[in-house]
């Protein structure tokens, strides 16, 4: 693991994960740089962009046994380019990287593939729609209808997601703004993922159904020099509607919220800096580090004041790049389920 | 108070700049021996270990093309994404200027850990060995391709010597060879789920890890040794620390008097001089550190930009001072003056404040002191005997070993004042009876540096015997396990007949290897079939056994066991081996097997094939003084899969030439600790020569010439070095006896063969008397030109 | 009264058991006084004067010393009194060999926080030490290190010297001057003295006289 790691550390983007979160910021230079305005063109966006020097293709679920029990499931597939081209064979400076959790009340199973594109071990296509590092996938005939599978040495999972409403655009028409200096990304979501499949647990097979929720971003520099790291939510709620909110934490410990307010029929409503407030109320001890796993939300002009508290505390992505990322349940003014991703936290005695 | 005090105690390095330099360099020697010896040690490791990874490949599963020497590189991705976890490397001969050299590729992103080539690449930047056509080599090789090549050379001295490291892509590129890999490498932890290698690779051959070139226990054992030495050179350091705080507590007795006589508290005076020891301990530490690691830079060989290392930049490949060695170093100085000042102290904190400052020199061995040194020693010796005897398990081993050695180090000035007493007895001039005399009485001065040198010279008889037992064992090990030329390997040939005919024709001689699957005493065992011949005869060594042991085995009479099965099973030669249902056979020999886990017992071919018909031959080993040639000729004309054919005297001196640095390096050892000690020894005769001014003026008054005393000196120095140097070699020897026959034997249950090298023990025996020579010449060429004033105020001062 | 002792017993551990070398011994000193302890070998005087210096521990009896009890202390407390109550000249003179002259003298002085310069420069002066401040003890010859010693003993301002022999290692003229000296600089400074000495004519110049035979005053 250790020479991974180090790999991660010395290109680009290990660089922006492992030391701090803050390496991102640096400058795009030859990499193109998100701008307002651009018009998405599908399906062709939901392909790579490499020209832009980070990229990924993010699933989160929410998904019950047939006993009521929850589970959480994570598929990732990374992109990270040492430099803005692409190439045919060994030559490819397009790095991938996949990452793949369950986890339960009581267990969290991660795992993750390394590869280089050129070669076809790692990729996406777009028309039929298919991204994949290894044995590992996300596939079908259209972007609405799609099939996820993973394995680890200790699990596995295949599950089918099927669409039941439109993308959502976060910030300004998909221009996801990450700082007061500006930094941003494009950034679009499908959070209506209706999913029925089956998890293999050492425990055994268990089926599945649930909601499922994808992220779409890509950038060149999404963070500002003095960010840390972030604080990461989707959640959904009883009543159909949804909330996207992170906050991206600066080294003086303020920090930069967005938040995106999704109605049932799909309709996004964006909030700027501040307007979301997010306080932990209670941090674990993970691996050494005070992850905050019991977390205060509010959006007054939501009228939204809710408790997220983590399903396991101990939903930590021990990988080259760690970082903690969890099922969560909410309560307070609003009911529902969700999602939590922490990066940034480190190391204390 | 404190600043008089403080005043008075520096008063007193200020007037005696020698027994200041005496101090803080014995200190600093000591860390400087330790940090030294823990680098050459962390060398030591690094090129065994790259030794160890150039013959890595063998402990991972591999896909082979069952047919030519390259597969396509489709395939890697294929099984990819079928699940399989498999790392491509590609892998030729590459021209560079005059010399070919052997070029792997790897792939770092998909490469396990472990790997000779992610060893490698841990301290390579990654980024630009896959972006800028980097090759990864050791120095010497980094050198030729700097001259021969374009390509960016990063140098690593991980990677073995004739090996160059590159990124796949950058491999097949040199190399012609597109988009082809050479084999995959199966990485030991594979997921839940994948489809059937059949099906994705029908055309691959999956080859299990080979069991018989993992080195990892030979190597295990290397280690431990190694460290055992490590602490060998603290104990020597010790002592050599202890000798320089004892005098320079000494020294100052006097003023320790005065000054409570005139006031000051014992407790005040005792903080204050800790504190004193401390600020200078922190210093010569320091100062030790930064020298071993200077020395060790010096002293071996490929290693350069040791200050770099100094400065903590990360140089691959060179000498580095780590946060955690200035640390031991530091301890090492600091821990070892508190250590050896406490006994100092207490002798302090207990002097009455009347007692009288001078009385016999500075020494201070009192008689009572001395018989209870010999008694302690009479007890460790014994409790090592009795642990040598009786004692189980690894802690016992190393208990044995503080016991002998400190016992012995405890017992030298007893057993030198024995001798010395005897060689008075014999004397007949008035001159040698002094002279016996004389060198009695300085015994307890030279004493701690004489424990320094017999236990530096016994850690150097043990290291060499101890090294080149090894390298005779593992050399051994190499010719017997590897003694043929090619192997063939007998699952890939569809004709077995029309391979054992060509190869009757072609080759010097051929040996079936059979073996089969047997328990042994409830223990997992192999039986092998060998076809005995000059190769078995000439090149097996047998740890024990009866005459004429192959010929008893061909003609089926007897079997040879390995010494796992002879010590698991508790048999020895002459018993009987039930090897089957109605065949017991005698073993005729044990021999020693050092990589190889389990149980093996050798019949004769004839026998093997009667008793088992259904077993045909897995391997064939081939006797040739062409190999290359033919190999070539198996391919061509047999249409074997190259990577079927074992180049076994390649792969033999690949392993050699890099074992060879390793036991080079540890020469270096010799140097070191030697020469530590005879600066201990100069040391304590500069102390002593002033000291020893009223004793020998007597004798100068009464007509000897001062040359004539300063040779004398000399004769004293070297001959007690003479004396402490025989008694350490059969120290050495136990030493080396208990490491490689009691404590492996407890960590890995196999014995290594001791072999003695005589002209070794001499050449050290003489480099200590040297360096005793060198350490006495100074103290005496200043006897030898002092002017008379100095000896007569020895008789005009008041006494 | 400076100085009182009162039946002072010490014995030292011999082969048959304790020998006694002090059975019972009281005197007094009154500041500013004089007083020569004078006995053969082994009668115990220098036991006497070294129990009175807190440099050992008496067996039974006390001695007073400015009011205080000094058979009383504790090792840290004899370390005071020695280094702020008394001011001892030792046969051996005991002098550090690393400091030169000038820091010897001013080392009790030192030790005990209270050094003036004028009064070190003028017991330098009336010792005739000025050209040897800068040497170190091993260039003095025994005369010179001995009224090394005594400038020390009295630059610290004692109100008692105790002196052991203080003459007992040098020659007889040697020994005449250094004891005219010594004995001026104490009156002068108005210390008390107990000085040991074996010699009659010495005992005489000073103001009383008391003789210890068998550890007992005659």
């Amino acid at each position: 693991m250790n020479a991974r790691a180090l790999i991660f550390l010395l290109l680009g983007v290990g660089n922006a994960f492992a030391q701090g979160f803050a390496g991102l910021g640096t400058d795009a230079e030859g990499f193109a740089v998100p701008e307002p305005g651009k018009g998405f063109e599908f399906p062709q966006d939901h392909g790579a962009h490499p020209d832009y020097r980070i990229e990924w293709w993010y699933v989160t679920a929410n998904l019950t046994g047939p006993d009521g029990a929850d589970y959480g499931l994570q598929w990732t597939l990374f992109r990270s380019a040492l430099a803005p081209a692409e190439a045919v064979g060994w030559e490819s400076p397009q790095m991938w990287f996949g990452h793949a959790a369950v986890t339960n009340a009581s267990t969290h199973l991660a795992t993750e593939r390394f590869a280089r594109g050129g070669t076809g071990q790692a990729g996406v296509t777009v028309e039929p729609f298919a991204a994949w590092i290894d044995d590992w996938q996300m596939a079908g005939d259209s972007f609405d209808s799609l099939r996820l599978t993973a394995t680890g040495k200790d699990f596995a999972y295949d599950i089918a997601m099927r669409a039941e409403g439109p993308l959502v655009f976060h910030g300004d028409r998909g221009y996801s703004v990450k700082s007061a200096k500006g930094q941003a990304s494009y950034y679009y979501s499908q959070p209506f993922f209706a999913v029925e499949g089956t998890l293999t647990l050492p425990e055994g097979e268990v089926p599945v159904r649930g909601t499922a929720w994808l992220d779409r971003e890509w950038s060149s520099q999404p963070l500002a020099e003095d960010q840390a790291g972030w604080d990461w939510f989707s959640l959904s709620f009883d009543t159909g509607q949804k909330l996207m909110g992170f906050r991206l934490r600066d080294a003086a410990g303020g920090g930069f919220t967005s938040a995106t307010w999704i109605g049932a029929d799909g309709a996004p409503t964006s909030y700027g800096d501040e307007k979301l407030e997010a306080t932990p109320l209670e941090t674990s001890r993970v691996e050494g580090r005070d992850v905050p796993t019991r977390w205060r939300l509010t959006l007054s002009d939501r009228g939204l004041d809710i408790t997220v508290s983590a399903l396991n505390t101990h939903a930590w992505m021990g990988l080259s790049i760690p970082y903690w990322e969890g099922p969560v349940r909410v309560n307070g003014t609003h009911h529902g389920k969700g999602y939590l991703e922490m990066t940034g936290y480190q190391r204390r005695p | 108070m404190t600043g008089a005090v403080l005043s008075a105690l520096a008063s007193h390095w200020r007037r005696n700049r020698l027994q200041l330099l005496t101090l803080v360099l014995g200190l600093a020697l000591a860390t400087a021996l330790w940090s030294g010896v823990q680098a050459i040690n962390a060398e030591a490791r690094a090129s065994y270990d790259a030794a160890a990874a150039t013959l890595a490949d063998g402990q991972f599963d591999q896909l082979l093309p069952r047919d030519g020497d390259s597969m396509s590189q489709e395939l890697f991705v294929a099984l990819r994404r079928a699940g399989w976890l498999v790392s491509p490397v590609v892998e030729g001969r590459l021209r560079v200027g005059s010399t070919t050299v052997r070029l792997v590729g790897v792939d770092p992103l998909t490469a396990p850990p472990g790997s000779g080539a992610s060893a490698a690449l841990a301290r390579a930047d990654l980024n630009r060995f896959l972006r800028a056509d980097t090759l990864v080599a050791g120095p010497e090789m980094a050198a030729l391709l700097a001259a021969n090549l374009p390509n960016p050379v990063l140098v690593d001295q991980a990677v073995a010597p004739g090996t160059v490291l590159a990124d796949v892509g950058v491999a097949q590129t040199l190399l012609s060879r597109a988009g082809r890999t050479s084999r995959l490498i199966v990485l030991p932890e594979q997921p839940l789920r994948q489809r059937p290698l059949a099906e994705i690779a029908p055309d691959l051959l999956l080859q299990r890890a080979d069991g018989a070139t993992d080195v990892g226990r030979l190597t295990d054992s290397f280690h431990l040794n190694l460290t055992a030495f490590g602490f060998l050179s603290f104990a020597v350091g010790i002592f050599i620390v202890h000798g320089a705080i004892g005098l320079a507590f000494e020294q100052r007795r006097g003023m320790v008097r005065t000054l409570r006589a005139l006031g000051v508290p014992l407790r005040h005076l005792i903080v204050l001089m800790v504190l004193e020891l401390v600020v200078l301990a922190t210093l010569a530490g320091a100062l030790g550190t930064a020298l071993g690691y200077l020395i060790a830079a010096l002293l071996l060989p490929d290693v350069a930009a040791t200050l770099r290392g100094l400065y903590g930049a990360d140089v691959a490949g060179t000498l580095q001072i780590r946060p955690e060695w200035w640390l031991s170093g530091m301890a090492m100085a600091l821990g070892g003056a508190l250590l050896a000042s406490a006994s100092a102290l207490w002798r302090l904190a207990r002097m009455p404040v009347l007692a009288s400052a001078g009385g016999r020199a500075w020494a201070l061995v009192s008689g009572r002191t001395r018989k209870l040194q010999a008694a302690a020693a009479v007890v460790l010796l014994a409790a090592a005997g009795m642990l040598a005897i009786t004692g189980v398990g690894l802690t016992a081993g190393f208990a044995l070993l503080a016991c002998l050695l400190l016992g012995a180090a405890l017992a030298l000035p007893f057993c030198l004042a024995t001798i010395l007493r005897f060689g008075e007895g014999q004397a007949v001039s008035a001159m040698a009876q002094w002279f016996w005399a004389d060198t009695r009485q300085q015994l307890p001065g030279l004493g701690l540096a004489l424990m320094a040198l017999l236990l530096a010279m016994a850690a150097n008889v043990g290291v060499s015997t101890m090294v080149s037992s090894f390298r005779l064992t593992f050399v051994g090990f190499l010719d017997q396990r590897l003694s043929a030329e090619l192997y063939v390997d007998a699952d890939a040939v569809a004709d077995r007949a029309a391979l054992e005919r060509f190869l009757e024709m072609r080759a010097d001689a051929v040996l079936p290897i059979m073996s089969v699957d047997a328990t042994f005493a409830g223990m997992p065992a192999e039986i092998f079939g060998a076809r005995i011949g000059d190769t078995y005869r000439e090149n097996w060594r047998f740890l024990d056994g009866v005459p004429a042991i192959w010929d008893e085995v061909e003609e089926g009479r007897a079997v040879v066991i390995n010494e796992q099965l002879s010590r698991r099973a508790g048999l020895r030669v002459g018993e009987m081996l039930a090897l089957g249902p109605g065949l017991s056979l005698p073993i005729a020999g044990v021999v020693g097997d050092y990589g190889n886990p389990i149980g093996q017992a050798i019949v004769g071919e004839a026998l093997f094939r009667q008793t088992f018909p259904g077993i045909v031959p897995s391997r064939y080993g081939v006797r040739t003084d062409d190999p290359q040639g033919l190999r070539r000729e198996l391919i061509e004309a047999l249409d074997l899969p190259p990577a079927r054919i074992i180049d076994q005297a390649a792969l033999k001196a690949l392993s050699l030439s890099v074992f060879e640095r390793t036991f080079s390096v540890t020469g270096a050892l010799n140097v070191l600790t030697l020469a530590v000690s005879a600066f201990a020894i100069l040391m304590s005769l500069l102390t002593l020569a002033a000291m020893r001014l009223p004793q020998m003026a007597p004798v100068w008054a009464m007509g000897t010439t001062q040359r004539r005393l300063a040779g004398l000196e000399i004769l004293r120095t070297v001959l007690l070095a003479a004396i402490t140097a025989a008694l350490a070699l059969p120290l050495g020897l136990a030493l080396a006896w208990v490491l490689l026959a009691i404590v492996n034997v407890e960590a890995f249950g196999w014995r290594l063969p001791m072999y003695l090298f005589p002209a070794e023990y001499a050449r050290l025996m003489l480099f200590a008397l040297g360096a005793a020579l060198l350490a006495a010449l100074w103290p005496a060429w200043r006897l030898a030109r002092m002017e008379p004033a100095a000896l007569l105020r020895i008789f005009a001062n008041e006494r | 009264m400076l100085l009182l002792i009162e039946d002072l017993l010490k014995s030292y551990p011999g082969p048959e058991g304790p020998v006694p070398v002090l059975r019972g011994v009281t005197l007094s000193l009154d500041a500013g006084k004089t007083l020569a302890l004078t006995g053969e070998s082994g009668s115990g005087k220098s036991t006497l004067l070294h129990l009175v210096a807190g440099l050992d521990v008496a067996d039974g009896g006390r001695v007073l010393l400015d009011g205080k009890e000094a058979t009383k202390l504790d090792d840290n407390g004899r370390a005071r009194l020695r280094r702020s109550a008394v001011g001892i000249v030792f046969q051996q003179f005991n002098l550090i060999p690393s400091l030169d002259v000038a820091a010897n003298i001013a080392f009790q002085a030192r030790l005990n926080g209270t050094p003036e310069p004028q009064e070190l420069s003028r017991l330098a002066s009336a010792l005739g030490l000025e050209s040897q401040l800068r040497k170190y003890p091993e260039q003095l010859s025994g005369g010179q290190q001995q009224r090394v010693a005594i400038a020390r003993a009295l630059a610290a301002r004692p109100k008692l010297i105790l002196a052991d022999e203080p003459t007992g290692n040098l020659d007889e003229a040697t020994a005449d001057e250094v004891m005219e000296q010594f004995l001026a600089l104490v009156a002068e400074t108005g210390a008390a003295l107990l000085m040991v000495t074996h010699s009659p004519r010495l005992a005489a110049r000073l103001g009383s006289r008391a003789h210890l035979s068998q550890g007992r005053l005659a």
